[in-house]
């Protein structure tokens, strides 16, 4: 009978009880469609970078990161390769050499990124392999290139032409090597597609005249939440004199940084909006209280202890709470699930922000059930909050008075 | 032993600034099966007296004692138990939940008792057929008329089984017609049940009906007549 009372008393006013669900399930929606789209933005930003690019975690010599030199560059040592495969939880490990070079053809040059890598171990984090629009995927023992379509059209090379590499190798000796391009990529961040090289681990060695040599070994995890006990068991077993361990927000300090400012920004807003709604509920439970004083009156005249009332109260508080959830949920539902399907295609200022982290500028919505549950809990501690009011009220209610109102 | 016992009651309201003596060193014994009227004009005290009596409000000095227990030292929450197990209450209007039909209202103080879902639905029945709204189990209060909400409220009151039911001006609201018909009602549930009926009115029609009159005037008994 408590339930039944409760529920038909938010329904004596229906419209305060539209207006009221309406106005909190709206500060949901806008709440749950926001957050989807920025975790999901964030999820893909950080997705592309680690996937493609840096791995959840690196190993350098120390100080390579922040002076990308080859002289800070150290030795590939297979000990060390299956010292890290031992580590729990690793699901892949392999070296890479990367430093730059200038990549020309007859009268045009652009300066590029050059990757010497395991194309095997390389393809199974990146999926390199899949991004090939023309040619052919590299093989360990090819002499040949694969470079990045930008590269390609702005020197415009084709698969079969000749890349012809220029640069400055181990201890500053002149590096110089002809590349058949052998294939071309298609990579979705925009900054690697304008100028990327691709050469099998020994052939770049040979390029920068760094026989045995790399600038780290990346290495990928099977979560991302396990990345942080990973990183430290390797911390522990490499000398930090020496080297540098670094999982991907160390490496990554903008990229982060961004996402921290996004999304703190994106909490501002949504605390100013519960805010005011916040003011809306409150004068709804002001006035569910007060029109009801000679009602609350008669029923603690008649028997009815206050806490049955503050129970009661807070019963109605709760559904109207629930409800408000409910068709805020639903109401985003629908969305979230439409664009996490298909992504929103970003263009001007936001894009350009995507594509200076190396992003290609889409935004696929993240259906993660948290941001609706974050978003009720916040909801529901509101109201508890706010019901300090009606509780205080029915609790200090002086009989006699109350009927006489 | 008397159902209600008032000794030396008084009731000052505003001690500090200008004080109003609303009841006056009452003293007063009420019967089982009484069918008494507290009348006087008003300002007279009536409700002051009976909400004191029904231990609605403290009394500034004197005794209340309710079937041997003394109640004027009671805390609140003790007070809102006492009530409910002892006390019948039919208030001048709106004695009702809203939102619940009359079978609900009058259910709804059994179930505070925490008496069985069964027993407490049969009751309920019984009682409204018993003030003639078997017909109306399901009615909302705002679709019955002020008559009928009153005896409502009068099968409430007599749902819980109290020691006696006190009623402030009941009929203060009603027409001649539904005046009579509540009064009427009520005297046959009092010969009836032997329940103690306590009522405070000015109205004739209703002291009419009353076995014993007591009048106030500025908060003293000035008259006590039994018929
Ligand atoms: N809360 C109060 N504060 C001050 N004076 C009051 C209060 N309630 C009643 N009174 C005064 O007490 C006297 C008795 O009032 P009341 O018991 O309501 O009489 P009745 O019910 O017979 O009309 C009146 O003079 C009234 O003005
Ligand atoms: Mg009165």
């Amino acid at each position: 009978m408590y339930f039944t009372l409760a529920w038909r008393n938010i329904w004596r006013n229906k419209r305060r009880t539209f207006i009221t669900v309406g106005s909190i399930s709206f500060a949901v929606f806008i709440a749950v469609v926001m957050q989807s789209m920025q975790k999901g933005s964030y999820a893909r930003m950080v997705d592309t970078a680690v996937s493609f690019y840096t791995g959840y975690i690196q190993v350098h010599k120390d100080g390579y990161w922040e002076e990308k030199i080859l002289d800070n560059i150290m030795p590939l040592d297979e000990g060390q390769i299956s010292q890290i495969e031992g580590v729990d939880h690793v699901k892949l490990v392999f070296p890479r050499l990367e430093s730059f070079a200038l990549a020309s053809k007859e009268m045009n040059s652009k300066g590029v990124v050059v990757l010497g890598i395991d194309p095997d171990k390389e393809n199974q984090l990146t999926n390199l392999k899949s991004k090939i629009a023309h040619g052919q995927y590299l093989q360990p023992n090819d002499d040949g290139a694969l470079i990045s379509e930008g590269l390609a059209e702005y020197l415009e090379l084709g698969v079969g032409d000749t890349l012809v590499l220029i640069g400055q190798g181990y201890h500053g000796v002149n590096a110089a090597g002809k590349f058949l391009v052998q294939g071309v990529l298609d990579i979705p961040s925009p900054e690697m597609n304008s100028g990327t090289v691709y050469l099998p681990l020994q052939r770049a060695q040979w390029f920068y005249g760094a026989e045995g040599l790399i600038s780290g070994y990346v290495i990928d995890v099977q979560e991302q939440n396990m990345v942080p006990g990973v990183t430290a068991e390797l911390q522990t077993l490499f000398d930090s004199e020496i080297y540098e361990v670094m999982d991907w927000p160390t490496m990554l300090p903008d990229l982060v940084q961004s996402i921290e400012l996004d999304y703190v920004s994106g909490l501002v807003m949504l605390i100013i909006l519960y805010f005011i709604i916040s003011f809306g509920i409150l004068g709804t439970f002001i006035m569910m209280t007060n029109e009801r004083s000679y009602e609350f009156g008669v029923m603690t005249a008649i028997g009815t202890q206050k806490l049955r009332l503050v129970l009661i109260m807070f019963l109605e508080i709760l559904m109207l709470a629930a409800l408000s959830v409910v068709v805020g949920s639903l109401l985003a539902m629908p969305l979230v699930l439409y664009f996490n399907a298909n992504p929103i295609v970003m263009t001007g200022e936001t894009a350009n922000m995507y594509e200076k982290f190396g992003v290609e500028p889409i935004i696929p919505f993240a259906k993660d059930p948290m941001i609706f549950i974050h978003h009720a809990a916040v909801v529901f501690i509101v109201s508890v909050l706010l019901s300090v009011y009606p509780v205080v009220s029915i609790l200090n209610l002086k009989i006699i008075k109350a009927l006489k109102s | 032993m008397s159902v209600i016992s008032i000794k030396e009651v008084s009731k000052i309201y505003n001690p500090d600034k200008i004080p109003v003596k609303a009841v006056d060193k009452v003293d007063l014994e009420i019967e089982k099966g009484e069918f008494t009227a507290i009348v006087g004009p008003s300002g007279s005290g009536k409700s002051t007296f009976l909400n004191i009596v029904g231990g609605l409000d403290n009394p500034s000095s004197g005794a209340v004692v309710i079937d041997g227990v003394d109640i004027s030292t009671f805390k609140e929450s003790a007070l809102i138990d006492f009530r409910l197990n002892n006390i019948g209450f039919v208030f001048q209007s709106y004695n009702l939940i809203p939102v619940l039909s009359s079978l609900e209202n009058v259910e709804f103080i059994m179930l505070m008792q925490k008496i069985p879902k069964e027993q407490r639905h049969a009751r309920a029945i019984e009682l409204l057929k018993e003030v003639g709204l078997e017909k109306h189990l399901d009615r909302k209060p705002s679709e019955l008329s002020g008559g009928q909400q009153q005896r409502v409220a009068v099968a409430r009151a007599l749902a819980s089984r109290p020691k006696f039911i006190l009623a402030d001006e009941p009929t203060a609201n009603l027409d001649s017609h539904s005046t009579e018909n509540l009064m009427g009602m009520m005297a046959d549930i009092n010969k009836k049940e032997e329940a103690t009926f306590l009522f405070a009115t000015h109205d004739q029609r209703v002291i009419d009906k009353a076995r014993r009159v007591v009048t106030l005037e500025d908060g003293r008994i000035v008259k006590d007549e039994k018929r």
